[in-house]
């Protein structure tokens, strides 16, 4: 039997930025992997490396400062990091498509929003030319936008900030690409709106088969819509899991704490965790435990060595030297 | 709202309670203007009637979209804006009537927490500084006296006495905000308006803040409105919780009624928006979708503000303002047919 098809695989990304403070260590050795058609929820704090790891596979970080100093992402057969340029420009907006948190400065705001769909047609697909317009508007309508016809010819500023998050979607999916990553898609938009684009986005996965990463620091975001979670930390992947076993059995005490700081909405007086302390400064390389000064289970092994992403059943990763059920050291 | 959700006493559950600060109807529209001469074609109605009460020692929680009126709701109370029509007593003393110097005296007893800790920090002064201030202007205690103030301030919120000599981009975004609030509890206030004090705060930072909150509440007997977009948080921390939506309250109740049993069709809509975390509980809750965004404040529909999204909506809703009525005992709800 052949194994789930993977869409997407990433070894032992390192990206450091050169700053007049010092080198900043964003992302320090993250692999994982995507399968066809699965939605992959990253959730992070701010300065974890979320953004920075997905923007580093279609170089989209600013180089210099920024540098890609080692890894490899094989999607399709072939390496993003070693791609040249003009080939990467086809796979960026073609094969994969990126949506940004802030609709309004990514979308052009003196061309309509039936021409910057349209470009993206042009650029990555042979669709004729008399067919673009029924195209864009084809997609404008999947996106939940009545009135399509007449909606291609408004500028951004003339929609809304949902509706403008929209159209993003629609031109992230002109080209029917295998991949989608949202960065924080829905952060800057009002709870009812968000609630819309995940619905729209739910949809999708149905009409499609796109698959998805959707970065996000809200844990609750993500809890109904995908099928696996990394959760990230200083730069690193510090717990995996599949979406159910990760919120019913946190692995990681940062995983455990996060869930155990949030209040929730169906349930009323329980105590709100502390993590102490503040998220880690980037500009050393980690030689420990990250989360080890804000961690209640930090032993001496932890201040010594640091940690790998080590699977402890086959849908369940962690990168921690304490094992929270066993009440021990997790190895020897 | 009409005149008569003014005269009501909007929350008459509450039997042992006394009334700290009692809004009453009150407006603020901002003027658009157009032209050489500033000539008025309309306004932005921010906050389009709105009343409540808050009792002593309680956290009344204000929860609404953006351009809901929330925020300008929390300024107006405070007397940092001007309301437009309206009056807002405090200790049943009219804070609307009183001028500059009155409300000034009072100051000392109600103070504001910001929502962007970056922003509302002078980045001049040292923490010191920053926190003494309010001491200095109000001309409460002085030298070895203050500096005795200071450093209890500082570890009341968390921080240590040797933090007063640093500037405030020495200090995390949950640092400064501690900082905001040691400067806001310096006068030993009875109320105090947190306007978002955690959405410019990592997730992990914000449970932190909320639980510093908690302690002073409990500890110096304080009294809150607590404005917020999040609410989950809000459930966690509030007694009471009043949804604004276009300039107007669309329900009042006790914290537990509003989340297990909202009345209005708006409320019902908002919370079964707000993503669970837990995949279980997300798996088989009922999403209800709303069509459509919120209307401009300068421009709000004629009846129900709400009737362009409802799913409920009539004839009726486009036409007549529902009246703000008490549909169970302490719950208030702002809609035709809610029942």
């Amino acid at each position: 039997m052949s194994q789930t098809q993977k869409v997407l695989e990433v070894s032992d990304l390192v990206t450091q930025f050169d700053t007049p403070d010092g080198v900043v260590h964003a992302v320090n050795g993250v692999s994982f992997n995507l399968k066809k058609g699965e939605f992959l929820g990253v959730v992070g704090e701010s300065g974890s490396g979320k953004s920075v790891t997905m923007m580093s596979l279609l170089r989209l970080i600013p180089m210099p400062p920024g540098e890609i100093v080692n890894g490899e992402a094989v999607f399709d057969d072939i390496d993003l990091l070693t791609l040249e340029v003009d080939e990467l420009r086809n796979v960026r907006g073609g094969k994969i498509g990126f949506i940004f948190q802030d609709p309004m400065t990514s979308l052009n705001p003196v061309l309509t929003i039936g021409y910057q769909i349209m470009e993206s047609l042009k650029l990555h697909t042979d669709t004729p030319a008399k067919d673009l317009e029924d195209r864009a508007a084809a997609l404008i309508e999947l996106v939940g936008i009545p009135d399509a016809k007449q909606r291609l010819k408004n500028f951004p500023h003339e929609l809304s900030g949902g509706m403008r998050q929209r159209v993003m979607i629609a031109v992230a999916l002109a080209c029917d690409p295998q991949l989608l990553i949202a960065d924080e898609p829905t952060t800057a938009l009002d709870v009812t709106i968000q609630a819309q684009i995940i619905d729209i986005v739910r949809d999708l996965r149905d009409k499609l088969g796109t698959a998805l990463i959707w970065i996000t620091h809200d844990l609750g975001v993500v809890a109904g819509l995908v099928d696996r979670v990394l959760v990230m930390y200083g730069g690193q992947i510090v717990e995996e899991a599949e979406v159910n076993e990760l919120y019913a059995k946190p692995q990681h005490p940062y995983t455990k704490g996060l869930l155990g700081s949030l209040p929730r909405l169906d349930q009323k007086g329980q105590d709100l965790v502390n993590i102490q302390g503040q998220p880690p400064s980037l500009y050393t390389k980690p030689s420990s435990c990250s989360f080890a000064p804000r961690c209640e289970y930090a032993y001496d092994k932890c201040w010594a060595e640091n940690p790998q992403l080590d699977a402890i059943s086959d849908s369940h990763s962690v990168a921690c030297w304490w094992d929270m059920d066993n009440e021990r050291p997790r190895y020897g | 709202m009409d005149e008569r959700a003014a005269e009501v006493d909007v929350t008459s559950n509450g039997a042992n309670s006394e009334v700290l600060v009692s809004v009453s109807d009150i407006k603020k529209h901002f003027p658009i203007t157009k032209g050489l001469f500033g000539r008025q074609v309309g306004a932005v109605r921010a906050v389009d009637g709105v009343s409540f009460d808050i009792y002593r020692g309680e956290t009344l929680g204000l929860v609404g979209e953006s351009g809901s009126g929330k925020s300008t709701t929390g300024r107006v109370i405070l007397q940092l804006d001007e309301a437009t029509e309206g009056t807002v007593s405090f200790e049943n003393r009219d804070l609307t009537e009183m001028s500059g110097s009155e409300v000034r005296q009072l100051r000392p007893r109600m103070q504001m927490v910001f929502q962007n800790p970056h922003a509302s920090l002078n980045p001049r002064m040292t923490v010191g500084t920053i926190i003494g201030e309010p001491l200095v202007e109000h001309r409460q205690s002085k030298g070895d006296e203050r500096q005795a103030r200071i450093d209890e301030l500082l570890s009341l919120v968390g921080l240590e006495p040797k933090h007063a000599n640093r500037y405030p981009h020495e200090f995390s975004g949950g640092q400064r905000q501690r900082i905001g609030i040691a400067r806001a509890i310096a006068l030993n206030p009875d109320f105090i308006v947190c306007d978002e004090p955690i959405a410019a705060l990592d997730v992990s930072i914000q449970a932190q803040v909320v639980n510093l909150l908690e302690d002073l509440q409990n500890v110096l007997g304080l009294t809150y409105l607590f404005i917020s977009h999040d609410l989950s948080m809000v459930r966690h921390i509030a007694d009471r919780v009043a949804v604004m939506y276009l300039g107007k309250i669309m329900e009042l109740a006790d914290v537990d009624d509003l989340y297990n049993t909202p009345k209005h069709p708006y409320t019902q809509a908002l919370l079964s928006a707000v993503p669970v975390p837990d995949p279980e509980v997300e798996a088989t809750r009922r999403h209800i979708i709303l069509e459509g965004d919120i209307p401009s404040p300068a421009n709000p529909p004629p009846g129900c503000p709400f009737n362009t999204r409802c799913p409920i909506a009539q004839d009726r809703c486009h036409q007549e303002v529902p009246e703000f009525r008490e549909l169970a005992s302490g719950q208030w709800v702002a809609c035709h047919f809610a029942e």
